[in-house]
């Protein structure tokens, strides 16, 4: 009894969410936002970069790029202890 | 270990890859690209030679230690530039209008300068020495633990 009800809340909280999902997102590309505009006028001024996708990357959000670094960051430990097999010397025992 | 064809092919094309990449890298504020992009096309050539010859073989002029020092570095690097203009905000480009890097190009289309983008491009020597570095430790990892070899340390 209690998975059922498990099961039709979770139904219903979906369903929530898709219906959300669809008839409130927002038009792909329509209509272009003021930050679009004022990072494609300003970015070559602000930044001197040329390639304004790259200034938006370093520069406008950079923190986000600090997120990805962190994550590859963690991703090579991770594979780094899990897979490195050092061939430890003999310890006086 | 592939046949002399590969090895004599990959030893010719490992030079234009590795120079694509720093290319990419350094051009990253003029031309699409940037340094998670260059550092991908320089560990492309990494897993060339490491199909070419073996895994065996490219232990001995590739460290895993040297790797994971040059990635630390680039990780330290970025973070370094990020917090040098604390005094304003959190990566603030405080490098627009000092004579190192410092020039701004014309608003519009443009062939571009060298020596423009703030800190942007030092960001992507950075990064791109992180890239290259942390995946090559983990395509090269990968490859001796699938061979079974073990690092002498």
């Amino acid at each position: 009894m209690r998975q059922v009800t498990g099961l039709i809340v979770l139904l219903v909280v979906i369903a929530f969410l898709v219906s959300g999902m669809l008839l409130f997102i927002h038009p792909f590309g329509y209509p272009p936002s003021d930050m679009d505009d004022y990072i494609i006028e300003n970015a070559q001024e602000e930044t001197g970069s040329n390639n304004v996708v790259t200034s938006v990357v370093f520069d406008y959000r950079g923190f986000d790029t600090l997120g990805e670094a962190t994550i590859l960051f963690a991703a090579v430990t991770g594979v780094l202890l899990l897979l490195r097999t050092v061939k430890r010397r003999e310890e006086s025992s | 270990m592939l046949s002399k064809i590969v090895r004599t092919v990959a030893n010719q094309l490992i030079l234009f890859i590795l120079i694509f990449g720093l290319y990419v890298i350094a051009h990253g504020h003029l031309t699409p690209g940037g340094g998670f992009q260059g550092g991908a096309v320089i560990v492309s050539g990494v897993v060339m030679l490491l199909v070419a010859f073996s895994s065996k073989e490219l232990k001995k002029s590739l460290r895993e230690r040297t790797l994971s020092i040059m990635e630390s570095s680039g990780a330290l690097i970025f973070i370094g530039l990020a917090f040098a203009g604390i005094g304003i905000v959190f990566f603030y480009n405080f490098l627009v209008g000092t004579p190192i890097f410092g020039r701004i190009p014309a608003t519009g289309p443009g062939p571009g300068d060298i020596w423009t983008g703030g800190f942007i491009p030092l960001m992507n020597l950075a990064v791109g020495l992180k890239v290259a570095a942390g995946l090559s430790a983990v395509v090269l990892a990968m490859a001796l633990f699938s061979s079974g070899e073990e690092i002498e340390e």
